[in-house]
């Protein structure tokens, strides 16, 4: 795969070796620091783990086109369910945006030269590709069948399977988590060029910012919690199984202490890329800058408050339940915020309906339905009802799915000329955006209305009345699958035969597009001093880049 | 005052301290021996963290970190602990 | 310059830059530390809280005298690198090299006598699990005290075992170093992190040691 990248960069155009040109050997990846290499090796790592979790679901999605249990088991079909979980949540959402987009644009949009640690870089990732092992080997040897939370006593004393070797898995993926978070709080703080204060920096660096500090905070609580796990079920002591004296709602406490907050690792980071795509393409500065920063750093602090919403079913106090649901009830807050102000930012914006942008617009209606659907879950009544339905299912699928998958690949075909230093299929492009909204909606609504009749998740079998929108699931997903391939193929194509990017394609503001594409290995030749709040597009910018858009489609 | 001078004046009251809590441990005050032993903790705690580790004079920022690290904790604690001692 | 400056890595500006982002980033280390030991202390509380008495009970299985013992080497291997910090700025290789040492022998120290109390636990069958025996009404609640006493300061000794390495790498790079005083911000940031072992047995050493009064 890397000796693919290397083939494919420019060669005769740039008299200066660019980051991709610079070595040419699998060496020269593999004991590289330079934060862009790192962030392409983390692409390749996590596209293959999306592969296989993307498997999984088509496998799942299969069974459940007819109500009978025909191609697999339920102990098969829960071994399914719980590694599509735990591989796209731990070894593809966790660090899509983060690790390939934070790793490779951070540097270069703050004018830093790289990260502040650029061996803990490059070691993060050979940990997580270590812990990925483990998972995959828990997966070959057996599988797991808990489902990606682990819930206790289940899976620390009856659950048969790999327990230990995935929860290790995950346990190592989480130090390189550890490792990137803090790598990216450091480099914020203390590698900025001169000139770029705070309220300077393009609002994807805040919402790195902040995704880092919830990497940071949380994490070492799940690793505690997957230790406990492993050591309950190793040794039988009592730590969460109630026969043994342990009481398995703080195991629930600690996990979702974590795995709440992770759900906003898995939505900030593609509110920080909507950000910049919705002020490229509406040629306008975001509406209200402040306060979507500001509202990056409050979902990440009100995101910690709200996790006993996950167990208002549990024997958790009513008290309790009461809080959390006032408290998940205030966090929509914020992230109505952001959705406000990007539709404001759109509002009399000159807008162009470029590949990143279908997708950015495609992340606001998307992420809308899938936090307003939230609301439904934190009241305490309505989730009572709904708690392990497919509203649930439907419900994180389009915030996960639609909101972050979407913004990945958005971000992907918006900085994917500067990556690769060539163009996509433009036209191809678009028709995949659309593709993937089109069967990603067909998936996933049908599932609330299943959910809202009452079908609960994780069987493999149903009632024949269920059928019909199950088969519309079904449809929809093998719609969404090829939306996905086709990215896959095109953006491969383009590495050999897409058009040379010129430094700035999009006529975007920002540091990284003031390089050349793909940029030099140390970035700048000197270090820019920065004098401009961000997003300047004025009137003349929109009008120059009008004039070169017959250039750009052609 | 010279900095290993200072550690050491600052080892003595830690050792003081020390003798201290196990002192504490002998007298039966009920419910109090663990905030006892709790206070004198948390002063050797200080104690290290502004003498050994020089937490006031590493700028504001990481004195941030810091607090940021024990006020996370103070969540995970107290919600907890909420939902725990509300139970019905 | 050249003696106390710091080589300065490719992707940082100035020296100052270098040293704050590593302290800094050690400091951020230590709070993910911090929460990973607050799961294991917030598990603790409840589960104290559900049975005081059998925790004062099993308290007083633990060993005092090599417990305190313990707190006095750690607290005494902190002073020793906290000098040691100090006197790296000034270039004095021969007595941070030494005082290096002595820190990383007290750690040594500490391990046995941590071993020493396994093996006495192990023996006694205080060991939580499947061979666990404990004659009284209390047992469960003793089961758990030594679940949390055994996960809390295996964990710390791990620690402990990864703070005396760090050490050791810093005293030998000090020992063939031409210019020690250039390592003080390494010196200075895994200081930190031995500082922080100590920190977390300052707490554990009451919570297991000393809930039941000894007279």
């Amino acid at each position: 795969m890397s000796s693919f990248v290397l083939q494919a960069a420019p060669q005769a155009e740039t008299p200066e070796p660019d980051y991709l040109t610079e070595g040419r050997t699998v060496g020269s990846w593999l004991f590289t620091t330079d934060h862009k290499r790192v962030g392409i090796l983390y692409m390749l790592t996590i596209t293959l783990f999306f592969v296989i979790g993307g498997m999984a679901a088509t496998l799942m999605r299969i069974e459940l086109a007819t109500p009978a249990g025909d191609l697999m088991s339920s102990p098969a079909y829960n071994k399914l369910f719980t590694i599509h979980g735990v591989i796209m949540v731990w070894f593809f959402l966790i660090p899509s945006i983060p690790n390939v987009l934070g790793n490779f644009l951070i540097p270069l949009m703050i004018g830093a030269r790289d990260v502040a640690f650029p061996r803990l870089n490059i070691a993060s990732w050979y940990i997580f590709v270590f812990g990925g092992t483990f998972a995959l080997y828990a997966i070959l040897s057996g599988g797991v069948d808990t489902g990606w939370t682990f819930y206790t006593p289940y899976s620390s004393t009856y659950a048969n399977g790999h327990v230990i070797a995935m929860a290790v898995g995950i346990l190592i993926g989480g130090f390189s988590s550890i490792a990137t978070g803090l790598n990216f709080i450091v480099t914020i703080h203390k590698m900025r060029a001169p000139g770029m204060t705070w309220f300077r920096l393009p609002l994807f660096i805040w919402a790195m910012y902040t995704t880092s500090l919830i990497l940071v905070l949380a994490t070492p609580v799940l690793a505690i919690t997957l230790i406990l796990v492993c050591l309950e079920r190793a040794f039988g002591v009592g730590i969460f199984d109630p026969t043994l004296g342990g009481d398995p709602l703080l195991f629930q406490h600690l996990f979702w202490f974590y795995s709440h907050p992770a759900v906003y690792i898995m939505i900030l980071p593609g509110m920080g890329v909507v950000s910049e795509l919705i002020a490229c393409f509406a040629r306008k500065r975001i509406f209200g800058y402040r306060f979507v920063a500001f509202a990056s750093v409050a979902i990440a602090v009100f995101g910690f408050l709200v996790w006993g919403h996950h167990m208002f079913v549990s024997s958790q106090s009513v008290y309790a339940g009461m809080i959390f649901s006032i408290l998940s009830f205030l966090v929509s807050i914020p992230s109505a915020i952001k959705v406000f102000n990007w539709t404001a930012t759109l509002y009399k914006g000159s807008i162009r309906f470029d590949t990143p942008m279908m997708y950015a617009l495609g992340f606001i209606g998307l992420f809308t339905v899938g936090g307003l659907t939230g609301l439904f879950l934190a009241s305490l009544a309505m989730d009572v009802h709904l708690t392990d339905t497919y509203f649930i299912i439907a419900h994180f699928h389009y915030i996960m799915v639609g909101g972050m998958v979407m913004a990945y690949l958005g971000g992907l075909h918006f900085w994917w000329p500067k990556m690769s230093g060539r163009r996509y299929p433009e036209v191809l492009a678009r028709l995949s955006a659309l593709i993937i909204f089109l069967g990603f909606n067909l998936t996933f609504f049908p599932q609330f209305v299943l959910g809202v009749m009452g079908m609960p998740r994780r069987y493999h079998t149903y009632p024949e009345e269920f059928q019909l929108l199950n088969v519309l699931s079904s449809a929809g997903a093998s719609i969404l699958a090829v939306g996905y391939v086709l990215p896959l193929c095109y953006l491969l194509w383009s590495l050999r035969h897409g058009k040379r990017a010129e430094p700035n394609p999009w006529g975007a503001t920002g540091l990284e597009w003031t390089m050349p594409s793909p940029p030099p290995r140390d970035n700048f030749a000197s270090i820019p001093r920065v004098t401009e709040v961000p997003y300047a597009y004025n009137a003349q910018a929109a009008e120059t880049e009008i004039r070169s858009e017959e250039a750009i489609h052609v | 005052m010279n900095p290993t001078k200072q550690n050491a004046w600052t080892l003595f009251v830690l050792f003081v301290l020390l003798a201290g809590t196990v002192g504490a441990a002998y007298v039966d005050v009920g419910k109090w021996n663990t905030a006892i032993a709790m206070m004198i903790s948390t002063v050797k705690a200080a104690l290290i963290v502004l003498v050994f580790m020089k937490l006031h004079r590493s700028g504001h920022l990481v004195v941030l970190t810091f607090f940021a690290g024990l006020f996370w904790l103070a969540i995970l604690i107290s919600l907890t602990l909420g939902d725990f001692f509300s139970r019905s | 310059m050249s003696e106390h400056a710091t080589p300065l890595a490719h992707q940082f500006e100035e020296p100052v830059q270098q040293q704050e982002a590593a302290t800094l980033g050690m400091w951020i280390f230590l709070a993910t530390e911090v929460l990973l030991f607050g799961g294991l202390f917030l598990a603790y509380i409840i589960y104290r809280e559900q049975a005081p008495l059998a925790f004062s009970e099993a308290s007083g299985k633990t060993m005092l005298v090599p417990g305190t013992i313990n707190t006095a080497i750690l607290l005494l291997s902190s002073y020793f690198v906290a000098n040691a910090v100090h006197l790296t700025a000034l270039g004095r290789r021969r007595e941070v090299v030494l005082l290096l040492l002595e820190a990383i022998l007290l750690a040594m120290a500490f391990l046995i006598i941590k071993g020493f109390e396994y093996h006495h636990k192990i023996e006694e069958g205080l060991f939580p699990g499947a061979n666990f025996h404990f004659a009284g009404t209390q047992a469960r609640g003793v089961q758990m005290f030594f679940v949390l006493y055994f996960a809390m300061t295996g964990l710390h000794a791990l620690h402990v075992a990864v703070g005396a390495t760090i050490l050791g790498v810093c005293a030998v790079k000090i020992l063939f170093s031409r210019y020690p005083a250039r390592l003080a911000t390494m010196v200075d940031v895994s200081g930190l992190y031995w500082h922080f072992v100590d920190l977390v047995w300052v707490f554990l050493f009451p919570l297991f040691y000393l809930i039941s009064h000894r007279s």
